[in-house]
């Protein structure tokens, strides 16, 4: 760093502009295209079970395998597609949208990105330990005493979540401190766009439960090999308590894959319907009831475990409700469109299908919530069809909408339009066909995680199979057009969608390497 | 009377709803396919299923009222019919109706969830107990007032699994030895492991439980109707967890009493035999059934699976047999190797060992008797 000038004027290129940048721009694309990577990885071990269960019988993989392929795909979908993902619009987005010059602390920033190559590195290359054991496989709930008798791949699998742990606590650190240091002057707390506000919350919410998922697979590590009996209960341990501290941290999980969906959804619609986006207020409120809520629930997740009634009936009533909060974010969103003048482009398009169908999960999860009934449901595929409904139709399709709402922002190109629907129907249509009949299979008695099933079983199975392949299959569309747009398009405007508000909406289309140096007045 | 009759309402509107749904999405015959929970067959899982079907009416109501709006604004509230939009962005009245009307919903169906959960838990007054323990990967089930004790282990054929013949109707979800249980009692069950978490379950009986090492759950059930009734272990318990099936007779007091007399002379019969010198031949062939249990992770043809052994050559097989007996007996601690000493008998374990010496590739020529096994425990 010679001088100042040299500093600002002059950026490394090649790989060194990527490995040593400190920008919060690139590194949310470094983010964006990593989630857009791993999606393909996850989605492939997907469609090895999808393709395993079109039919009874064991054809393509042995048990063991499987059992992998449905570890691995949760593992790398959850910390490898959606968390990243989310991350990197954080990286893109807030700056621009409160007018900050880049994140508060910028080499942490590129820290916490490099951490995460690594730690999949480590995660896939179990599946190259096969005469070891291959990759985890007692899911990606880690339940022991099950997997205490994983093979290598399940230290390989607990080191790379510590990785994991300490690349999500030093980004929600920086969103913490940008968004609380960094606005520009007039941008108070109560004016920032939904988006900001939902990861501040999801920030801390990453704060408070990746230590303590930390703290559970390094109790699994010592139980595995250094003598403890944490969860052995010949030992005097107790193998309840580990899903106690997993699902501790595994339902504000599930809220840190969703809130931030909640934002970018609550960024689209009043874009396309023209009109403010409603109950501003209450959305904000409602969020932070979802996050705080999300931590007295986890024992939803272990009805069946041989809880005590009070305790059942505790979790069950705190279950329900988490449903009014979400609720009221689903009318609010049905609100922002009603008197709308609305237009449905591809972003829009996916916000929309995002409302529809995540309250179907959202609805599903209610079901769950009663737990007479969730003595049925449990570990079946209804909860598989329940979580893929709020995750797939919900994080994911949140996350393609913002993709095609701020691409033309960060590429100055506007994507292909007819693609764009192609991508979005048959995305679509092949979610629904996957996961609707799981639904059923699950009511009827389909356990989950099991690589063969009875007979009664095989229709909807076929049916899930084909619309998984066709859902994978259009990813492909999306992968082309991305690049496409990248590489040429229609020039795009800085307003880019004539409905859109806000600060990054002011910026030139793409935007200058660095943007805000001096910061814009809110009013 | 009139709960019954909205029972049959709510059961109706499901199925058409579900009906539709599906004919939707398939265009084919609603005939071949399962909708919704199995016939039950239990009092409880009755209620269950009333409970059910009234939450998924309330819940596809909230949903149909909800997304009319949704549906009605994107048709009719477009930039393309020239639509101008409206102003306002606020209205407290509205946000809070819409937080105290689903609130209400949610007491309105806390309150029937609460009471039938406070009957499910009620274990006390049964006039029969079973203690129910998993295994990786096969059921044990005790019958502690009438010293019964047996395994329950998959019985479909691994050609069926592997496609080379054509499968049965029960294709995994059938057993070597069912439960028994007689019908019109209130039987309470007493549910842990062996090895790792696995979780019993009936969905007939509207039944569902974990069964975890170190620990004693309890449930119980009453059934109505004789019949046979089928279901899995539904939590994650290793490679074969897709293959511990669970099979209950249901029959009538006098059957069930002429079963456990049954039993009783099958377990003296075992324990004499054991006290006799057995054949080669009959060992071998004994073994090789008893083997099933092991070609699940150590191969049909002893050639190891992934991490699990192969057994053809092996260090073990052919090495000393006090070794091979003690840790088919007792296991290989932190592995998937479990001590098979309490689950077989002297003269199955004599079985397979000889069976494992002289077969899968191996001649080593040695007979092992159940009395050797029984020095050894
Ligand atoms: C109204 C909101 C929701 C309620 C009431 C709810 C309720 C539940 C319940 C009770 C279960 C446990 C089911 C069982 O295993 O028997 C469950 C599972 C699950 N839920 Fe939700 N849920 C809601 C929303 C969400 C959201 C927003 C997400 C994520 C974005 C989510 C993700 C999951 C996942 C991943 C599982 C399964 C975890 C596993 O066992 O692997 N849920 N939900
Ligand atoms: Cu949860
Ligand atoms: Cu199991």
């Amino acid at each position: 760093m010679a001088t100042a000038t040299a500093h600002h004027g002059a950026h490394p290129t090649g790989i060194s502009r990527w490995l040593f940048t400190t920008n919060h721009k690139d590194i949310g694309t470094l983010y964006l295209w990593l989630a857009l990577i791993l999606f393909f990885v996850g989605g492939a071990m997907a469609l090895v079970i999808r393709a395993e269960l079109f039919e009874p019988g064991m054809q393509i993989v042995d048990p063991h395998f499987f059992n992998q392929m449905t570890t691995m795909h949760a593992l790398i979908m959850v910390f490898g597609v959606v968390m990243p993902a989310f991350v990197g619009f954080a990286n893109w987005q807030i700056p621009m949208m409160i007018g900050a010059p880049d994140m508060a602390l910028p080499r942490m920033n590129n820290w916490s990105f490099w951490i995460l190559p690594f730690a999949f590195v480590l995660l896939s290359s179990t599946l190259f330990m096969q005469d070891q054991g291959g990759a985890p496989s007692a899911g990606w709930t880690l339940y022991p005493p099950l997997t205490i008798q994983g093979g290598i791949g399940t230290d390989f699998a607990i080191l790379s979540i510590h990785m994991l742990g300490i690349s999500s606590v030093l980004g929600a650190i920086n969103v913490i401190a940008t968004i609380l240091n960094m606005r520009a002057p007039g941008m108070t707390l109560m004016k920032m766009p939904l988006f900001v506000w939902t990861w501040l919350i999801t920030a801390f919410l990453l704060l408070a439960v990746m230590p303590v998922f930390a703290g559970a697979v390094t109790m699994l590590l010592t139980d595995r090999h250094f003598g403890t009996s944490f969860f052995d209960a010949a030992g005097g341990g107790d193998p309840l308590l580990f899903q106690h501290i997993f699902w501790f941290f595994g339902h504000p999980e599930v809220y840190i894959l969703i809130l931030p969906a909640f934002g970018i959804v609550s960024q689209i619609i009043p874009t396309f319907a023209r009109k403010p986006l409603f109950g501003y207020n209450s959305m904000v409120y409602a969020t932070a009831s979802i996050a705080f809520l999300s931590f007295v629930v986890w024992a939803h997740h272990m009805f069946t475990v041989g809880l005590p009634l009070a305790g059942e009936l505790f979790f069950m009533y705190a279950t329900m409700l988490i449903a009014v909060p979400t609720g009221v974010k689903v009318f609010n969103w049905i609100t922002t469109m009603w008197r709308g003048s609305m237009t449905f482009e591809t972003p829009m398009l996916f916000a929309v299908a995002f409302v529809f169908l995540f309250t179907i999960g959202g609805l599903s999860g209610l079901m769950l919530a009663i737990v007479p009934a969730d003595f049925q449901y449990h570990d079946t595929y209804f909860v598989v069809a329940h979580f893929h409904y709020v995750l797939v139709s919900g994080a994911i399709f949140a996350i393609l909408g913002g993709a095609y709402y701020w691409l033309p922002k960060w590429t100055g190109h506007m994507y292909n339009e007819t693609l764009g629907k192609w991508h979005f129907w048959l995305t679509v249509i092949g979610f629904n066909i996957a996961f609707f009949p799981q639904h059923f299979l699950g009511l009827a008695g389909m356990p989950r995680r099991i690589p063969d099933y009875a007979l009664q079983f095989t229709e909807f199975n076929q049916w899930s199979t084909v619309g998984a392949f066709l859902l994978g299959f259009a990813q492909l569309l999306f992968l082309y057009l991305v690049v496409q747009t990248i590489r040429s398009g229609k020039k795009a405007s800085t307003q880019v969608w004539d409905g859109a508000k806000g600060l990054e909406w002011t910026l030139p289309s793409p935007p200058p390497y660095h943007t805000f140096a001096t910061a814009p007045k809110v009013k | 009377m009139g709960i019954t009759r909205i029972k049959h309402v709510t059961g109706a509107i499901t199925r058409l709803f579900l009906g539709i749904s599906l004919w939707s999405v398939s265009g084919l015959a609603l005939a071949a396919y399962e909708l919704n929970f199995q016939k039950p067959v239990t009092p409880i899982a009755e209620e269950i299923l009333d409970l059910h079907n009234l939450i998924i009416i309330i819940v596809l109501i909230i949903f149909v009222i909800v997304f009319s709006f949704m549906f009605y604004s994107i048709v009719v509230h477009r930039k393309s019919r020239g639509y101008k939009p409206a102003k306002f962005h606020d209205n407290n009245t509205l946000e809070i109706v819409w937080t105290i009307i689903p609130f209400l919903i949610l007491v309105g169906m806390a309150i029937p969830s609460t009471a039938t959960l406070i009957k499910m838990e009620d274990t006390s007054e049964s006039e029969l107990t079973v203690k129910i323990t998993g295994y990786q990967w096969k059921w044990r089930y005790d019958y502690p007032d009438h010293d019964v004790s047996f395994f329950s282990t998959l019985s479909t054929p691994r050609d069926q699994i592997e496609n080379k013949t054509a499968k049965g109707e029960n294709y995994l979800l059938e057993v070597d030895n069912p439960v028994v249980l007689p019908v019109g009692k209130k039987v309470r069950f007493l549910i842990t492991a062996n090895d790792v978490i696995h979780a019993w379950w009936v969905p007939q009986f509207g039944v569902k439980k974990d069964a975890i090492p170190g620990f004693i759950n309890e449930m119980w059930t009453r059934i109505d109707e004789p019949g046979t009734y089928r279901g899995q272990c539904a939590e994650l318990c290793g490679k074969d967890h897709g293959y511990m099936p669970i099979v209950v007779e249901a029959v009538s007091q006098q059957e069930f009493d002429k079963w456990v007399s049954l039993q009783r002379n099958k377990a003296v019969a075992a324990q004499a035999s054991a006290a006799q010198k057995w054949s080669k031949a009959k060992l071998m062939a004994r073994g090789k059934q008893v083997y099933g249990q092991c070609a699940a992770c150590h191969g049909a043809n002893g050639e190891g699976v992934g991490p699990f052994p192969k057994l053809t050559g092996g260090k073990i097989t052919t090495g000393p047999v006090a070794d091979h007996l003690k840790i088919v007996i007792q296991g290989k601690p932190g592995t998937a190797m479990q001590a098979f000493g309490p689950q077989l008998s002297d003269v199955d374990i004599a079985a397979v060992v000889t069976y494992e010496r002289n077969a899968l590739g191996n001649n080593t020529g040695d007979v092992v008797q159940p009395s050797q096994v029984k020095a050894l425990r």
